[in-house]
């Protein structure tokens, strides 16, 4: 195969991998402040992208204006489920937190199943077939809006994070617990808040996959697991490092999916999780726990 | 054998064993008592008692969650199945040859994640990662047909042959029944042994366990090799019970949950929990399932949904399950390590 098919598959990987990114993000974000493992990231996601598509069919309403609305729900969402439901299991063993979003994941990827059936749908937006051409590189547009808005939305988290008050308060929160609770943070609300963040991040993502992938209500699961493989590569807590390992599984599922049979490409993205754990338990850009 | 079997009944109330033998009893002689239907239902049920028993020994004793467990049915159902239709050898050799197979992943996979500090939650995920690992691997797998499926011949009920696992429904449940009775007292064997005693330390407080001198990575590996070999019989009985595997079924997540929810529902870390997790939990789903036939609703989620709201529920309502409760209310209290 000729030079240029790796770079245009291995581009559209990088693209498809910055709104991996982002969904991780939205895992990586929940879980360093509120320590709590979301194992229903991917139904999350789910939703959003179930919102996305229902809204195109009923008001052909484009996936990328209800970008932000749709992300507001997931955040609302978010929120709701972390002071209703989740608050009280905050100081309760790993593995009842855990149980508990597992037992939630099941009944979103069912309910979805319920309501809309297992068929796969899909968004036809009128830009679906177009195409950006720079010399013998042709790429996607939907999977270039998809990756502008993912770098749009993770620089506007980080800026969140970095510069307002809000946002300095949850860093605190992550830091040191007894600390916040003492200069008199209200952590509860601010777990609720953080939740409804990464919620919202997921929400972006999903509707931005839309653009790229069919959705089914079974792909929960699947991207659940993506975004733990995502999180634990690029190393825990680390925001930069969600965003990279991203990259990086999108770029090896691309090539994998070329190179092998597109139906095994996940079996690699496992494959760098083992070589990972093996090499680097604490991920390419995390710390080494103290 | 004396001495084991007064080890294994040693500190056991005459009460507890009157219980254990009525129940025995009434397991033993159920199929000349219930219909078809509900011998089929009581299968599922040992059969779900089983695997959580088996499950059980990692999480429930040594406090390792594995999300994963499919691959070790999948790994046992597999081998026997490929060993059965293409090289005519039966499912008891089969297991002979699945269970060090399912005991050597066991073993990978727990030398992959203590050796390098993977634990909690991480180890959960990886022991999932490896189970997606083997379905995809296997959907894509030509000597056991990838998706296609693999198809045991299809059991003439003239005559029951246990020794070839082709019969009727009730020598499966004779022998599904044997086999979680193995088990249970495998596990009572088990948790009264040193090994016993030392998962217990390494569950409740893996630092203190190391300080006082226990291997903890060997006893874990201990844990995850022995519940390994043991949930692969599993997986022998599921592919010569059901003729018809499909990487998308055997080794799917939702077959790794369905097997932890009897012991959560029951109680984790309890000998009996399992199997009254597996007895309440599937009654539960029967009826709802003939409930929603009878009002002629097809949902083919709703099992699911159920389960969900029930693993949500023990989640918070319950954290120790119901045996612990059962148990003292009945007066028969089993020591809860």
């Amino acid at each position: 195969m000729p030079f240029d098919v790796y770079l245009n598959v291995a581009v559209g990987g990088v693209l498809t991998g910055l709104v991996y990114g982002l969904m991780a993000l939205g895992l990586s974000v929940i879980f360093g402040v509120v320590r709590v493992v979301n194992f229903a990231h991917g139904e999350m996601m789910s939703i959003a992208m179930y919102l996305a598509v229902v809204l195109f069919s009923a008001f052909h309403l484009d996936p990328l204006i209800m970008l932000v609305p749709i992300a507001a729900v997931l955040f609302v969402f978010g929120y709701a489920l972390q002071s209703g439901l989740i608050n009280p299991f905050v100081t309760r063993p790993e593995h009842s937190q855990f149980l508990l979003l597992v037992a939630l994941a099941i009944i979103i990827v069912n309910t979805l199943l319920i309501v809309f059936g297992p068929d796969a749908r899909t968004v036809q937006t009128a830009y679906a077939f177009d195409s950006f051409q720079f010399g013998s590189l042709i790429v996607d547009a939907a999977k270039v809006y998809a990756g502008a808005a993912a770098i749009a939305f993770a620089a506007l988290l980080f800026a969140f994070f970095r510069f307002t008050l809000i946002g300095t308060a949850i860093r605190a929160c992550a830091d040191n617990y007894t600390g916040a609770l003492v200069v008199g943070l209200n952590v509860n609300r601010l777990y609720a808040l953080t939740f409804g963040i990464g919620a919202a991040c997921v929400g972006a993502a999903g509707v931005m996959m839309t653009l790229i992938v069919d959705v089914t209500p079974m792909i929960g699961p699947t991207y659940t697991l993506l975004a733990f493989v995502i999180v634990i590569t690029g190393g825990l807590g680390s925001m930069p490092g969600a965003l990279l390992g991203g990259i990086l599984i999108g770029l090896t599922e691309a090539l994998a999916g070329l190179l092998f049979t597109p139906s095994a490409k996940s079996m690699f993205a496992f494959g760098i999780l083992v070589l990972v754990l093996l090499f680097r338990p604490q991920g390419i850009l995390g710390k080494r726990p103290a | 054998m004396a001495a084991i079997v007064a080890r294994l009944t040693g500190d056991v109330s005459r009460r507890t064993m009157i219980w254990l033998a009525a129940l025995f009893v009434a397991l033993v002689i159920a199929p000349w008592l219930v219909s078809d239907y509900l011998v089929t239902v009581l299968i599922l049920i040992l059969y779900l008692a089983y695997t959580g028993q088996a499950w059980n020994i990692m999480m429930g004793f040594a406090g390792q969650l594995s999300l994963g467990h499919a691959i070790y049915v999948g790994l046992g159902a597999y081998i026997a199945a490929v060993l059965f239709t293409r090289y005519g050898v039966g499912p008891w050799f089969g297991f002979l040859a699945a269970m060090p197979v399912a005991a050597a992943c066991g073993a990978v996979i727990g030398f992959l994640a203590f050796r390098f500090g993977v634990t909690g939650i991480y180890f959960a995920i990886l022991t999932i990662a490896f189970a997606e690992f083997a379905r995809i691997g296997f959907d894509h797998l030509d000597i056991v047909n990838a998706a296609a499926g693999l198809f045991l011949p299809v059991a003439q009920y003239a005559h029951n042959d246990p020794w070839r696992l082709r019969g009727s429904p009730t020598m499966f449940y004779y022998v599904i029944l044997a086999a979680t009775l193995a088990a249970f007292i495998l596990c009572r064997a088990l948790i009264t042994s040193r090994i016993g005693y030392f998962w217990l330390a390494i569950r409740e407080d893996e630092e203190a366990a190391r300080a006082a001198g226990i291997d903890t990575f060997r006893y874990k590996m201990y844990a995850v090799t022995i519940s390994a070999a043991v949930t692969s019989f599993a997986g022998v009985f599921y592919a010569f019970f059901y003729n018809n595997l499909f990487p998308e079924q055997v080794f799917n997540i939702s077959q790794s949950i369905q097997m932890i929810l009897g012991p959560l529902i029951g109680g984790v870390g309890t000998l009996f929990g399992p199997i009254l997790g597996a007895f309440v939990l599937t009654s539960l789903a029967e009826s709802l399932n003939s409930a929603l036939t009878a009002f002629g609703l097809d949902l083919p989620g709703a099992e699911q949904v159920f389960y969900g709201a029930c693993l949500l529920f023990v989640i918070a309502a319950l954290p120790e399950g119901i045996w612990p409760r059962l148990a003292r209310a009945l007066g028969i209290a089993e020591r809860v390590p």
